[in-house]
Order: structure tokens, then sequence, then C-alpha cells
């Protein structure tokens, strides 16, 4: 189903990272290590920290100690632009879309950082000019197909469907050719029959591009099925990493989900 | 990209422009004229605030504080040689020796109200929200003030009179088709998308690699420039410059022109301009007459309110008419070609 052992190197390394909000431990002695070619599944209940995970893989957010390393570089007190320049590519929770601009100038928007042209060239109308907005609309239209959103192409981002504009946000994150793609929550908010298209283009983009992805979810069976390596983060530390049969079985993850007596008790939801 | 036949539209239009300005220089008295000439500094102001403020979604105050600095290192530069020993007596020699004509001295002005924005922009351009709005109202009566008390070279309070005119219609068309074209060519390319995605969503922008501060600093300089340029053609227009010329009335009225055309719409802010422009003289006998003032800016306000309460994106929204918009016409083919 994938091609994770054919290449064994470490695209992503994560070490002993910490994150506080004030008084608010929201990770715990994190790690993490994530093989060239992998589609890895990152579960928890709500509030486990997964997505500051993400914020701090991708730099929106900044440590408060430990180390990221990515193909080897340290990358924690990058911001976001530069880890997007380093290949480092994402979707967001709640999707984050350019809504006025129209399906194709959002797939556009985002080839700007590696074939896009600056100032003087874009106002003087020099050659490169014309030869990067050519290439932009061409493999903008490849994206559009890719993910058949060719049909929407001259829509406004806003007036999609849901499951259409998160779509758009996974096309948009490819066109900016990354070699880690993080999904947020992919099909948060959406009906099993949406979910199931969605889990399958996941996987197609995955096994086209040997693209490393890294998965949050926050429903269990979603990740089961596609990710053959799955870690379990529950209040901000590590509960377990393992195969998706280790998982289900474990009891401290069925504990940490269905929410067995435990002196705090968190939000549910 | 453009069909030819867009683009002879465009040529066709500017053309137009031109004959218009031709029959009008032949057949119209010379306030009239002047009057033409200030609807189109005000295109330029509206339009390249457009730049700013609707494309990468920076809400700038301080066009006036731009055009001050842009007419006076104009006015300074084109003022002549044997009355600046007496007015402007703290020239240094090489300044007070040099008397340039007017469209370097137009550039240059430009160009310094560009460096001032710089200036602004890269310590302000880093915070998030509304911080730019409080600053460059600031910078207005920063350079009001500087303006004021650096008497040797600006004549302080009293200001620069007797300008040559130098500004005729010709000139102010130049320019409105300079913003025009630039202000067109940003919005329909790369580098201009990537200044809309900072206005939709700053975070998803900066997460594609966008960088957030050199991109918003370069859309906050490019309005700058042509402010500035906009600044040299009305202190040569009016003949007089003062430090009281440029006011935060002037940027309220050339914000309320990009607001009403639609932030983002080039068409909606060039018909803004003209419409308001012509709308505030218009008014001016009536003024007169009455003895009473400002029923132009009540037009203008009344205006405001309503098309804030009926039609909130303005006249235009954020788009061109689609004759003009490239791409629309052949949206069918996969990959549109040139």
């Amino acid at each position: 189903m994938t091609g994770s052992n054919t290449l064994q190197s470490e695209l992503l390394s994560v070490e002993h990272l910490y994150k506080s909000f004030g008084g608010i431990q929201a990770l715990t002695d994190y790690g993490l290590s994530l093989n060239q070619g992998e589609l890895f599944g990152l579960i928890g209940p709500n509030g486990a920290g997964k997505t500051t995970v993400f914020n701090l893989l991708s730099g929106v957010l900044h440590p408060s100690s430990g180390r990221i390393l990515f193909s080897g570089r340290d990358i924690s007190s990058n911001r976001p632009y530069q880890n997007a320049r380093l290949g480092l590519s994402r979707t967001f929770q709640n999707i984050r879309l350019f809504g006025d601009l129209t399906v194709e100038d959002n797939i556009k928007a985002a080839f700007h950082m590696p074939l896009g042209t600056h100032f003087w060239s874009t106002v003087l109308h020099l050659p490169g000019f014309m030869r990067s907005e050519r290439e932009i609309a061409r493999q903008a239209a490849e994206c559009l197909h890719l993910l058949e959103l060719a049909p929407y192409r001259q829509e406004k981002a806003r007036n999609l469907p849901f499951g259409l504009q998160r779509r758009v946000e996974i096309a948009r994150a490819l066109a900016s050719s990354p070699r880690l793609l993080l999904l947020d929550e992919p099909a948060a908010g959406m009906n099993p029959h949406e979910t199931e298209d969605l889990m399958e283009t996941i996987q197609s983009i995955h096994a086209r591009y040997q693209l490393t992805i890294c998965l949050v979810e926050h429903d269990m069976n979603v990740v089961m099925g596609i990710c053959p390596r799955i870690q379990v983060l529950d209040q901000g530390r590590v509960l377990m990493e393992g195969s998706p049969q280790e998982i289900q079985n474990d009891p401290r993850v069925i504990k940490a989900y269905l929410g067995a007596p435990r002196e705090e008790c968190h939000a549910e939801n | 990209m453009y069909t030819l036949s867009q683009r002879l539209v465009f040529i066709g239009l500017a053309l137009a422009g031109g004959l218009l300005i031709l029959l009008m220089r032949q057949f119209l008295n010379d306030y009239i004229l002047s009057i033409a000439g200030f609807v189109g500094i005000y295109v330029i102001l509206a339009v390249s605030l457009n730049i700013t403020n609707g494309f990468t979604g920076l809400f700038s105050l301080g066009h006036p504080a731009f055009m001050a600095i842009g007419g006076y290192t104009c006015a300074i530069l084109t003022f002549p040689v044997q009355r600046k020993g007496y007015f402007l007596s703290g020239l240094p020699d090489w300044l007070a020796g040099t008397e340039l004509s007017f469209f370097p001295a137009l550039l240059i002005g430009g160009l310094f109200a560009a460096l001032g924005s710089l200036l602004i922009g890269l310590p302000v351009l880093r915070l998030r929200g509304h911080y730019l709005a409080v600053a460059t109202l600031g910078v207005i009566i920063i350079v009001q003030v500087l303006i004021t008390n650096m008497g040797g070279i600006t004549r302080g309070p009293l200001g620069l009179n007797g300008l040559p005119t130098l500004t005729n219609l010709w000139w102010v068309y130049l320019w409105v088709l300079i913003t025009l074209y630039l202000g067109w060519k940003l919005k329909f390319s790369s580098f201009g998308r990537s200044m809309l995605a900072i206005r939709e969503d700053e975070m998803a922008a900066d997460c594609l690699g966008i960088n957030l501060l050199r991109t918003r600093v370069q859309a906050l300089m490019v309005g700058a420039f042509l402010a500035g340029v906009a600044g040299g053609l009305w202190a040569h227009l009016v003949t007089a410059i003062t430090p009281k010329s440029f006011s935060l009335i002037l940027a309220f009225t050339i914000v309320v022109m990009v607001v009403v055309g639609g932030s983002g719409s080039i068409t909606g802010s060039l018909l803004a301009a003209v419409i308001f422009s012509m709308l505030t003289e218009a008014f001016r006998p009536l003024e007169e007459s009455l003895n009473v003032y400002g029923i132009g800016e009540i037009v203008l306000s009344l205006i405001l309110i309503l098309i804030l309460i009926y039609r909130p994106i303005g006249l235009f929204g954020t788009s061109e008419p689609g004759w003009l918009s490239p791409g629309k016409r052949k949206s069918l083919s996969g990959t549109a070609g040139d």
C-alpha cells in the first residue's frame, strides 16, 4: 500500500519539545520521527495538543524548549514562510482559504513561492515574467485537474461547499511543492462518504508523489485504514506509538478516548 | 493572460483619453482645466491607495504625508536657482545651485516618499492589525511639524509659493496611465496574487512561503511613491505648497473614494475618484453663493454612509468589469495562452 520501506532516511526529527501558554503546559517532552515517504497518523482526543504540534512544526508557534530537525536542519526558530520554502506545507483545521479569490487563483497564489516573479520583473514586464505566468497557469491547471477541481476553477473559494473547500486547501498545500505535507484534521465536519473520498485522494497523492504526509485526526477510525504507523497524544504527552492494531487494543488509548474514571476531568468537547 | 483584442481595448481607451485631453485643452478655459488636473491627481491618489489598502489589506492613512514629502522635494528641486538663495537659505550649496526639470524632480519626489514609507513600514508592518492606521496618522503630524520647523529648507509655515506652473493635463494624464498600468499589472500577476493572499488570510499566506513583511513593505512603498508624485503634481498645479496643504481630511477623502469604489477594484477607485472630485467642485459655486462651506464634504459623507449600509463591498467589490479582466473570455480552454 505504501512505499515506506524503500527509503528509511529520516526527514523530520523532533526531540524533547515543550510548549506552554502562560501556565498551561500544552506539550510535554514531545518526540516524533518521520521517515521519507511515510504516511503517518497523529491522533488524540480533543485538546491533546495535536494542532499545537502542527503549529510548532510549521513555525506558526515557537517551542518553549526542544529541537525540530527537518532533513538535518534546525528549524525550531523559523518563521512559517521559511519552513514553507524548505518544503514544509500544511492545511488548517478550520480551513483558511483566500475566500475572495477564485479556486484557480488560490492555487496560483501557492505557486508564487516556487515559480513567481517579484516586483520589478512584473512591473517592467521582463521576459521572465511571461514565462513564469505561463508556467504557473500550466501547473495550476494540472493541480486542479488532479484533485478534480477543474470545474470549479472560476468559483470564489468561499462559495464552495465545505468538502470542496477542504479539497482546494489540500490542492493549495500541494501546489507549494512540499517534501512534508501536514494535514490538520482533513476529515473534520465531513460526512462518512466525503471522508472516504478524501482518504482515497490522500492515498493517491501519497503514492503519486512519494510524499511524506503527517495526518492529524480526531476520529480514530479515519486514520486506522490508511496509516501504517500512528502516534497517540493525550494531554500534551505521547501516549504510545505503533501500528493500528497495537493502538486499537491498547487499554491506555481506550481510556484516553472513552474517558475512564480519572481525577481530572478533561473537556470532552 | 490578455487576448489581443483586450490589449487593443486598453490601447484604445488610452488613446481616447488622450483625445479627450486634446479637445479639452482646445475648448475649455484654464479654470476648468485645472479642475480636470485635480480630478486626475485624485485618480492617482485613489488607485495608488488601493494598491496598499485594497490589494494588500494595509489600512494606511499616510497618503497626505507621502504627498507632502514628494511635493516639497519636487518643489525644492524645480525652484528657480536665482530665488533659491533668498528664500531657502538653509540649502546646501550643491542643492542651491541645482534646478531640475519637472520629470526627474517628480521621480525623485516619489522616491523620497517611498523611502519615508520604508522607514515607517519596517517597524510597524511587523505588527498585526490596524497599527499601521495609527502609525500613519502620526506620520502626517510628524511630517507637518518637521516641514514647519525646517525653515531653512522649506520656508517653514509660510510654505513655498510662486512655484513654476509646470503641471498641465498631459503630465497628469501620463502619471494616471502609469498608475493604472502599475495597478493592473500588479493585480493580475503572481506578485499581486501574493498581495491579495495576504489580504485574505495572512497566516495561510505565510505558510505558503510568502514573505509577509517584505510584500507589505513593497505594497506600502508603491502606494507612497505614487502619492509622492501626486504631491509634486499638486504643488506645481496650485503653484504653492504649505505644511497644511496635505491634511488628515485629504486622507479621509481618498479612503472614502477607495471604499466607495470597492477596495481592491481599480475601476472602482478610478470612477469614484472622478465622480467625487467633480462633485466637490460642483458644490463650490453653491457653497460660495450661500456662504455655507462644507456642503461637498457632507454629501461625500452621506454617500459613504449609504454605501456602507447598502453595499458594504463598494460599487465594484474587489473585481474589475469582466470584459477587461484577463482569462475571463476563454475560460473553457485549459491553459490560457498569451
